[in-house]
């Protein structure tokens, strides 16, 4: 019950300082929109590829989806950085000494990375209709990306948290989120079809998250919805997000420890 | 009754004995000051009681409610400013306050109202719909408090409340921090390394040395036990041995010790001891650039306790 409400306030904390600059969330969105529209035009004849797989003529509807899953795997792994400025002014201390729920310090950073995920991916996609992408499933369709892009930023934003709490430096995290970044990208359907693929990438591919996530979001793009395939993966990002939001909250024993 | 106990608290980092055996009572409604040099072991005695961290043995006790054992009691009675700004930047001073006051349960009218009393006791009520991030190092500093205050706790632990001010708001922060311990009834526990400050606020302290407690009474009882007055000399031509001979041979001087240019020495009396001992070294030919004499000062508490300068350590500390 209290860790209800305890999360509650918190998260009340994080969307109440990120409405307060608002403008910030927007420039965010201009990184993931040269992405869309650079390999929207670099790579718009793989499409015609033997073997296909893409599902669709037009490379861009086939990019848009993932781009949103994209940005918020990309906006996930970095908002440890939130934590380590509260560590380092000394406002998580001061929480710690309250009765506070420790789950509730951690969840909130995980919606805060959602959250903006979320809106993010919104701005994405408006952007993306007048270059010529439909979203196939409609209302439902633009929900599910939505969904997936908050179930993408979520884990990471949790493992993001844990690493900030574990190493508490800035420079640790930057390396992390380098180290990870690019792989997961590239081992995941988010630029090209996996039938496009080496046999080995296809295999890894089926065990990485951001994969599940551009899966979800790209069913309802394309005709042909498979809604199980999207309820499989979505499920499987939310289980990820329970157990990275678990892990997280045991390393506060670590970072009390180092107190 | 005891609002805090803390019987031979020990901790250890790595190869640094921060807290070696550190024992102390605080009386309910009392002002206590842990006042040490940096590295002393005061924050980390502070951190044990806010139960941030656990000590590797020992015991301590919030108003009866054990650190370990009952960690969320004890979260329940204590406000704790910790020793940097623990404010969030980007919220107004009243959105810290209010947030603070729900996470330990407080709620509607009444967390409204308390808000509004502390925005008025720490005076910071003109700002109080201000983001922080505009707040002065001062104003931020009241905030901290008023948030360590906001559910009405019995106990709060001010962590070096006043470090990192300039003078003229550590004085008024001063005069506010009086006012609070007066109007709101509270047990306070203070660490600092400005003797001021601990003579200023405290109404009994302990000095903390190495990770120990090496001496503990009034702020007037620690240096009445010292007996006596301070005498500085200043010789023009630097210390030698000579002059220390010459001073220490004189009768109720004690403690000499030689200082740069000084030697500093310990006497019943000054006004009476320095006109002999510049007769003395008069005699002997010894040029005196100045003399001081003074009450014994907290300064010389320390030195006469530890046998070390505070403010060297101090500094060797924070180096």
């Amino acid at each position: 019950m209290s860790v209800a409400r305890d999360t509650w306030y918190m998260v009340g904390r994080q969307a109440r300082n990120l409405m307060r600059e608002p403008i910030w969330i927007a420039l965010l969105v201009i990184q993931p929109l040269v992405w869309l529209t650079l390999y929207g035009q670099l790579f718009k004849r793989v499409v015609n590829l033997p073997g296909g797989g893409f599902g669709t003529a037009s490379y861009i509807t086939f990019l848009a989806p993932a781009i949103v899953v994209m940005n918020a795997f990309f906006g996930g792994t970095w908002s440890g950085m939130a934590m380590i400025a509260d560590l380092d002014r000394d406002v998580i201390p001061r929480f710690l000494a309250t009765p506070v729920s420790r789950f509730a310090l951690v969840a909130s950073q995980v919606v805060r990375a959602a959250l903006i995920s979320i809106i993010q991916g919104l701005i994405i996609l408006v952007i993306a209709l007048p270059l010529g992408v439909s979203i196939h499933a409609g209302f439902a369709g633009w929900l599910v990306i939505l969904l997936a892009a908050g179930l993408v930023a979520a884990p990471f934003a949790a493992l993001s948290t844990a690493i900030a709490l574990l190493t508490r430096k800035e420079a640790t995290m930057i390396a992390v989120a380098n180290f990870i970044g690019l792989p997961l990208l590239f081992v995941s359907s988010t630029l090209i079809a996996l039938d496009q693929m080496p046999h080995w990438m296809q295999v890894t591919a089926r065990y990485n998250p951001v994969n599940w996530g551009v899966i979800g979001a790209r069913q309802v793009v394309l005709p042909g919805t498979d809604w199980a395939s999207v309820g499989e993966h979505l499920g499987l990002l939310f289980a990820l997000t329970l157990a990275t939001t678990g892990l997280a909250t045991w390393t506060f024993r670590a970072y009390q420890r180092s107190l | 009754m005891d609002a805090i106990v803390v019987e031979d608290l020990r901790k250890r980092y790595g190869d640094v004995q921060a807290l070696n055996g550190v024992s102390f009572r605080v009386s309910e409604g009392e002002v206590f000051g842990l006042l040490g040099p940096n590295g002393a072991g005061k924050t980390t005695t502070v951190k044990v009681l806010a139960t941030l961290t656990k000590p590797d043995s020992g015991r301590a006790e919030v108003v009866m409610q054990d650190v370990v054992k009952d960690p969320d009691g004890v979260r329940r009675t204590i406000g704790y400013v910790p020793q940097g700004s623990g404010v969030d930047r980007d919220a107004t001073g009243r959105e810290n306050l209010t947030l603070q006051g729900r996470i330990q349960g407080m709620g509607g009218a009444e967390l409204k109202k308390r808000v509004d009393e502390l925005l008025d006791l720490v005076g910071i009520e003109d700002a109080s719909d201000r983001v922080v991030r505009g707040y002065s190092g001062g104003m931020k500093r009241r905030l901290d408090v008023a948030l360590g205050l906001v559910h009405r706790p019995r106990v709060v632990y001010l962590d070096e409340p006043t470090t990192g001010l300039d003078p003229e708001a550590r004085v008024s922060m001063w005069d506010e921090l009086g006012r609070i311990a007066g109007r709101e009834s509270l047990t306070i526990l203070l660490t600092t390394h400005y003797l001021e400050e601990a003579d200023h606020l405290a109404n009994r302290l302990a000095i903390v040395s190495r990770g120990q407690v090496v001496v503990e009474g009034t702020p007037s009882e620690l240096k009445r036990s010292l007996e006596g007055d301070s005498v500085i000399v200043e010789l023009s031509d630097g210390n030698s041995p000579d002059a220390r001979r010459i001073i220490e041979s004189l009768d109720g001087v004690r403690d000499v010790r030689a200082e740069g240019r000084q030697l500093r020495s310990r006497v019943d009396h000054g006004a009476r001891a320095i006109p002999q001992i510049l007769t003395a070294l008069d005699r002997n030919g010894i040029a005196v650039e100045a003399v001081d004499s003074h009450r014994p000062s907290l300064d010389d508490v320390y030195l006469h306790y530890t046998g070390r300068d505070f403010r060297e350590e101090d500094e060797a500390a924070t180096e």
